[in-house]
């Protein structure tokens, strides 16, 4: 065989076939089918009021769950990210309130969100303390602190001009879909083609191969967990300008669901595996099942559930292919 | 134990009488190996057997198939004349064999007791254990190998290996052991413990306990064994009484294999010294090592497992870094603190593991043979996608790699496929020196002999090159040079005119044939 016979990928059709096979054309198949099913018990599931709540209300945990993916690739987890939305939010708004310029307003939750996670990225990569743990620790600083902080009260009477989540671009684009969409393309394409992004996919597929490759582990377990804060920044702002007021508990369990998109998404929790577009169609997945619920007639509260079965059927058929690949 | 007391009160002692366990014909393969091919051998009651090979002869395999870890594909073992079927270890167990493994099988947090009786310890009402019990069988069986240094109340964490491995031995007698296995027991023991290993195995031996026994160590097969049998590549080579043969023949019985078919050597010139290491120290398993390699030259390392080869690998490649003297590379002295600083001094290293340590198996076929090269097609910190194909396709196409397309998962190629790529990834960078640690170690025997004629090409294009394995023929069909190593030291070297199977073998086994291999 000589490589150039290879046909190139695009033109092989057996890579077209199993692009269609994909976890992330699943998804889509399954965003668009359900939406086709649903819509036609009930048509006012797809007026276009209902399917703009279900995007602005939850194009932040799509956001949180791209930089949860690159976390999760790179062989580590996150479960602190509820917590710093929430705390990100509450800093973001209390300088609102206090007349901070709403430049600022915005950058804080960014620079805030990236100098925590990097620090814990720090810890787990230099001091090789499992990402569970840290994390879990920072969880417990991060909600405790909020609670005792703001005693629990919410943040009103936000100056109009913070509402970041409110504009529109060219009239029609709101702003929650619009980075939801940027930050996914863009951290597809730093993924798939930059050498950091390959540096992350190698670290979680084979740490030790990677480093007698010459790539370092620990500097990339830093800058993933700092580009992960920075998506949180971007999440906590979303959050954050979305409603009139910012309250100090975000949605209980945000952490799961984020990482619920992630895995949903085809991301491998055991490392190595797994792209953004994926995560960012498993949160609008998600978030369309919790809104078609209601749609049917089904209490929401089942939403909890359904999220359990899609995450274990997820990483079961994980599991099992990576079983049968190993098995040779 | 006491339970086996009675029966084996019968047989008089000493004298090789029926077989105890005996297998016949067993064949056992594994993807892409044969494992063992109808190998025959039996071991009678208060007989000491050993079983001689080098790595990858099939002792293992012939060990986990009489300890139940795995069914033989073909063939019988039967105990006590009657033929058992060993699926589980359970089923071992009850049969009587007891398996002591090179790594002991204990709870390091619980008592001496706890871990002879785990499993099946005494029972008093309702489901309780019977603490007392316990304790007076473990006193028991203490004093009846005359172990005076040990309680039951001590936590094994907290014991030497030698008493760990005591604790093994009487976990082992508690079932009613009548056959037992020990998996190179002397490897990680101090030499009183190995006097006091052979009291216990004497002991046993004259209560009519049948022992298999592994070791590399010929010296102690002398000193123990009654007979001793060799395998080589799975099969059976010969059984000999121990007062019948005599360590040189036990090496050439292990070694002994046509070699120059299999390895056709390109003679080419030599050139300048490309890597140079002085006194080259990291403890505990790399002491004051001295080498050269030279431009267009393959030097082989030979040595047993563990002997420290790896290490010194890893030593120069920088996953380990030096504690002490210097390497130069093509003459100049260079501190390696790193892979990636190796890496950059264009050193390349193809480790031993393949699948822990060479391939990132979830990645396509592409990536990984890109991925110690990446600098070279990415471009202000992206990567260039065509010039990534084609570094990848180059690579395929020059090491035959069976794809079908390079976009397939690496993981899913069969293993001479994937060696392939992890040696493949390396050359991507053009390195200077190629360190090679068992670089054909199970894979097919096709896909050996194109691994081997690339080595011989690299070397004509005048790489030098470094490589360890635990074949000996390999070695010494494949290098100009031959050193070897034992416990962190290189002990002898010998030219390729020099280097037999015997020499060889007798320096990494340290017997008294030795001197004549330690000119160096």
């Amino acid at each position: 065989m000589t490589a150039t016979t290879f046909p190139r990928a695009e033109a092989d059709p057996r890579r077209l076939l199993r692009a269609f096979a994909s976890q992330e054309a699943l998804l889509a198949i399954a965003v668009v089918g359900l939406a086709i099913v649903v819509g036609l018990d009930n048509p006012r599931f797809l007026a276009t009021r209902n399917i703009s709540d279900v995007l602005l209300g939850n194009a932040y945990v799509a956001v949180a769950a791209v930089g949860m993916s690159m976390v999760i690739v790179s062989g580590n987890i996150d479960i602190s990210v509820g917590a710093l939305i929430g705390v990100l939010a509450t800093i973001s708004g209390t300088l609102a309130v206090d007349g901070a310029p709403i430049f600022i307003t915005w950058m804080a939750p960014l620079v805030v969100g990236v100098i925590i996670m990097a620090l814990q990225g720090a810890v787990v990569a230099y001091l090789r303390i499992p990402a569970i743990v840290v994390t879990l620790g920072m969880l417990s600083i991060l909600k405790g602190g909020l609670i005792s902080v703001t005693g629990g009260k919410w943040i009103t009477d936000l100056p109009e001009n913070f509402h970041l989540a409110d504009i529109e671009l060219f009239g029609i684009v709101p702003m929650p879909v619009f980075l939801m969409i940027v930050a996914t393309i863009l951290a597809a394409f730093w993924m798939r083609y930059s050498a950091a992004g390959r540096a992350i996919y190698a670290v979680g597929g084979n740490a030790e191969a990677a480093r007698l490759c010459g790539i370092s582990q620990r500097r990339t377990i830093v800058m993933v967990f700092a580009l992960h804060g920075f998506f949180a920044g971007i999440a906590a702002l979303l959050f954050a300008t979305e409603l009139r007021v910012i309250q100090s508990t975000v949605p209980p369990n945000l952490e799961l669901t984020i990482i619920t998109a992630s895995v949903v998404g085809g991301v491998s929790i055991l490392g190595g595996v797994g792209t953004v577009v994926g995560s960012t169609l498993a949160a609008v997945l998600i978030a369309e099942i919790a809104s078609a619920l209601v749609f049917i007639d089904v209490s929401p509260y089942w939403i909890r559930a359904v999220q359990g079965v899609l995450i274990l059927a997820t990483v079961i058929a994980d599991i099992l292919r990576r079983r049968r690949m190993a098995g040779v | 134990m006491t339970a086996a007391g009675p029966r084996l009160s019968e047989s008089p002692a000493g004298a090789v009488v029926a077989s105890l366990l005996s297998v016949r014909d067993i064949e056992k393969s594994f993807p892409g190996v044969r494992a063992l091919s109808g190998v025959s051998f039996d071991v009678a009651a208060g007989e000491v057997h050993a079983l001689l090979g080098e790595n990858g002869a099939g002792k293992s395999t012939l060990i986990k198939i009489v300890s139940g870890v795995f069914p033989p594909d073909r063939g019988e073992v039967i105990v006590d004349g009657k033929p058992v079927n060993l699926n589980r270890p359970d089923d071992a167990r009850r049969a009587g064999v007891a398996t002591i493994y090179q790594e002991l099988l204990l709870f390091p947090e619980l008592t001496v007791a706890e871990n002879i009786f785990m499993g099946h310890a005494p029972r008093a009402g309702f489901g309780r254990l019977d603490w007392r019990a316990m304790r007076e069988k473990t006193k028991s069986l203490l004093a009846s190998l005359d172990i005076h240094d040990l309680s039951a109340e001590r936590i094994v964490g907290a014991l030497s290996v030698g008493n760990r491995q005591r604790v093994e031995i009487l976990r082992a007698l508690s079932q009613d052991a009548r056959i037992l296995i020990m998996d190179e027991p002397t490897a990680a023991l101090t030499e009183y413990d190995v006097t006091r290993l052979f009291d216990i195995v004497r002991r046993l031996k004259s209560r009519g306990v049948a022992v298999i026994y592994i070791s590399h160590r010929l010296d102690e097969i002398f000193a123990i064994a009654d007979r001793v049998t060799v395998l080589r590549d799975g099969a059976h080579v010969a059984t000999k009484r121990v007062a019948d043969t005599d360590s040189a023949q036990l090496v050439q019985l292990m070694v002994g294999r046509k070699i120059e078919s299999l390895f056709p050597k390109i003679t080419v010139p030599i050139g300048e010294p490309v890597l140079e290491v002085k006194d080259l120290e990291r403890r505990p398993l790399t002491k004051k090592i001295s080498l050269s390699v030279r431009a267009g030259e393959i030097v082989g390392l030979a040595g047993l497992v563990g002997s420290g080869r790896s290490e010194l690998a890893q030593t120069i490649f920088g996953v380990t870094p030096a504690e002490g003297g210097e390497i130069r590379l093509a003459g100049k002295r260079v501190e390696v603190r790193s892979p990636a600083q190796a890496r950059a001094l264009g050193v390349a290293y193809v480790p031993e593991d393949r699948g822990t340590q060479g391939l990132v198996r979830p990645m396509t076929v592409r990536e990984n043979f890109t991925l110690a090269a990446l600098a070279k097609v990415a471009f202000g910190g992206f990567i260039d996608r065509p010039s990534e194909r084609k570094l990848a396709a180059e690579g395929v196409a020059r090491f035959s790699v069976k794809t079908s397309s390079l976009e397939q998962i690496a993981g899913k190629l069969s293993g001479g496929n994937q060696q392939k790529i992890v040696l493949g990834k390396w050359l991507a960078n053009q390195p200077k020196l190629l360190i090679l640690d068992e670089p054909t170690r199970g894979i097919d025997v096709g896909a050996k002999a194109e691994i081997h004629r690339l080595m011989g090409e690299l070397a004509a294009q005048g790489l030098a090159i470094l490589m360890i394995s635990s074949e000996l023929p390999e070695v010494l069909g494949m290098s100009d040079r031959v050193l070897v190593m034992r416990e962190g030291r290189i002990v002898a070297e010998f030219s390729r005119a020099e280097a037999t199977q015997e020499a060889a073998g007798a320096a990494m086994m340290g017997s008294a044939l030795e001197t004549a291999g330690e000119a160096a």
